[in-house]
């Protein structure tokens, strides 16, 4: 289950995108999204998107994928 | 749990106010309407013509910020990003997206268009060190292409110890940092979460940080000569006692400027101030701490608290002519002589106004007493009474005394539109000083008195309450009817001095009035 960003919610701040270690964060359309491809849930530290999000419950688990360490 | 920590970094430089740091007399006004003679020449170069850093500069020269930073790395609770922030110069996040190279050509529009533009800086809407990439690139292409443009930035300060050495290659001489406490106590009530060190921290541990790593990056800018000023939001009942030890925290790190501005909430910003009904200082109580904090440093009393995307003098905001668009399908080139041209002449007028208030000065001494009285000025810059009463969206305050005429504040009038039409808003009424500007010109001048468009009494009512501790209103021009409400309400209107030089015209009617006066006091 990596992570995704509620669209609805995401102020397009931008300060998600340079903190991924990944690189798995770019802007779409206006809106910030998460490429489940790249994202590893930030493993052994604190999902960093969800550190810096300035909005509550904008960066959420994605429950509709498999869980990064078993994929 | 923890006892006070924080000053950790004890470096009584000198015993001088911020002002003098670099060995001037550490009289107390550089911030207020000083000339040279109380500065160093180094540090009058740098602040003669920057508007936010010489009063006597923000009558003449104008700013502009570009909004190309809008990540954050610290949650103020006076602050929610999806909207406009009132308190510190940001911009809803969303308002406005600008490329560093776009930023770059909008300075250029910008400067051909108001020769007056003598500052860029980037204060948002986010925190210009927390998007340093995009800061500092978009400071070295607008040193590449218009190198007669000084440079300044805002910041909470956080991320600052690390891009010192970047902020001082690039000469980037003025540097503000928001420092609202020092204590971590004070602290958690103000921010409920840093990110920071790849972790986000909450409480009273996030405080301790980012205090500690407001005061390092201020000792370091001031130990390489970069001018900075402090922004401090006072927040009654919150840090409004503890701004004093702030006060005394950044000046003894060599700050040159000390800016107490007023919290600005309103629960239609959905700020967590605002929702929770946490209210802003009334102008007096501003004034009482700032006269307070005055005897030990230079208090900046002309800030507008503006956006991150403010364009034009102080007061005034023409960013919408500079719309990404516009500036998109622009064409721009660089050429600084009209704002050489300008500066010359600025200082032509400059040596007038001096002379002109050093006699008129030399005029009074001796004959006032103690008394200070406070007027209000309607302006359009210049250091002139140059605007029409019904024109003005603001005052500017001056207190006479024997000392001569000193610039304490200026007040808002004319209730901005959103306030009267967002729901929920109607309860409390927003003071005139907690205005900030929402409107374009022709839209704001509809505002104000005598000028239709709202009921007249309401306005007047707002002007009165604005300026009810002034003993006069000095105007170029102003129509009858308010003349008369005015005079009803105590306050003296003059208009003879219309289009002549602020400080030198204050002080020759204020000798008038003590000479009128005295004859009359000794006689009773
Ligand atoms: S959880 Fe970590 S890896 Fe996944 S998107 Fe967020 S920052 Fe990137
Ligand atoms: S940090 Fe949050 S609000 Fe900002 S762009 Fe990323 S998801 Fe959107
Ligand atoms: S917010 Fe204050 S310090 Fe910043 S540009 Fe406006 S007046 Fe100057």
């Amino acid at each position: 289950m990596p992570y995704k960003i509620i669209s609805s919610t995401c102020t397009a701040c931008t300060a998600c995108e340079p903190v991924c270690p990944n690189v798995a964060i770019k802007e779409k359309n206006g809106t910030y999204i998460i490429d489940p491809k790249k994202c590893t849930e930030c493993e052994g530290e604190d999902p960093q998107c969800v550190e810096v999000c300035p909005v509550e419950g904008c960066v959420v688990v994605d429950k509709s994928l498999p869980r990064y360490a078993a994929a | 749990m923890s006892p006070k920590v924080i000053p950790i970094f004890v470096p009584q430089t000198n015993q001088s106010s911020g002002c003098g740091a670099k060995g001037g007399s550490g009289k107390s006004s550089c911030g207020s309407s000083a000339g040279p003679s109380d500065l160093s020449p180094e540090v009058w170069a740098k602040v003669k013509d920057h508007p936010c850093y010489s009063e006597q500069a923000h009558h003449h020269f104008a700013r502009m910020h570009v909004a190309v930073a809008p990540a954050c790395n610290i949650q103020c609770n006076y602050c929610n990003r999806k909207y406009d922030c009132a308190n510190e110069s940001r911009p809803g996040v969303v308002s406005e997206k600008l490329t560093p190279e776009l930023a770059a050509k909008k300075v250029l529009a910008v400067a051909a268009e108001i020769p007056q533009l003598s500052v860029v800086g980037i204060a948002g809407p986010g925190d210009a060190l927390a998007n340093p990439d995009k800061t500092f690139r978009t400071f070295n292409l607008i040193q590449k292409e218009a190198p007669d443009i000084k440079l300044c930035l805002s910041t909470n300060g956080l991320m600052l110890p690390d891009h010192v050495e970047a902020i001082a290659d690039l000469n980037v001489d003025h540097v503000t940092i928001t420092i609202n406490m020092v204590d971590p106590e004070v602290g958690e009530l103000i921010y409920p979460w840093i990110y920071y060190n790849r972790k986000r921290w909450k409480g009273r541990d996030a405080a301790k940080i980012l205090g500690e790593r407001q005061m390092q990056g201020l000792a370091m800018l001031t130990a390489r000569g970069i001018l900075v000023k402090v922004n401090s939001v006072m927040i009654p009942g919150v840090n409004d006692q503890h701004l004093a030890e702030v006060n005394h925290a950044v000046k003894s790190r060599g700050a040159f400027l000390h800016n107490i501005m007023p919290l600005i909430s309103d629960p239609a910003h959905g700020t967590h101030y605002g929702l929770t009904g946490q209210c802003g200082p009334t102008p007096q109580e501003l004034k009482e701490l700032q006269d307070s904090c005055e005897g030990s440093m230079n208090l900046m009393r002309h800030c507008r608290q503006c956006r991150a995307d403010a364009v034009g003098l102080l007061g005034e905001d023409r960013g919408a002519e500079f719309s990404t668009d516009k500036i998109a399908a622009m064409d721009v080139a660089y050429d600084p002589e009209p704002r050489q041209a300008y500066r010359e002449f600025v200082e032509r007028e400059r040596s007038d106004q001096d002379a002109a208030r050093a006699s008129e000065l030399a005029a009074l001494s001796g004959q006032a007493g103690d008394e200070k009285v406070l007027v209000a000025v309607t302006t359009k810059g210049g250091g002139r009474i140059n605007q029409h009463f019904g024109h003005a969206s603001e005052f500017q305050i001056y207190e006479l005394s024997g000392a001569g005429a000193k610039f304490v504040g200026h007040r808002k009038v004319g209730v901005p539109t959103r306030y009267r039409e967002a729901p929920g808003a109607g309860g409390a009424p927003a003071l005139p000083s907690q205005q900030y500007e929402f409107m374009a010109d022709d839209e704001r001048q509809g505002a104000n008195y005598c000028q239709g468009g709202w009921g007249e009494e309401d306005i007047l009512e707002d002007v009165t309450a604005a300026i009810k501790d002034c003993a006069a209103v000095f105007t170029s021009k102003i129509g009858l009817c308010p003349r008369k409400d005015l005079a009803t309400a105590g306050i003296e209107v003059v208009d003879g001095f219309a289009h002549e030089y602020i400080e030198s015209s204050l002080i020759a009617w204020f000798r008038q009035r003590t000479e009128t006066a005295q004859p009359a006091a000794s006689a009773a």
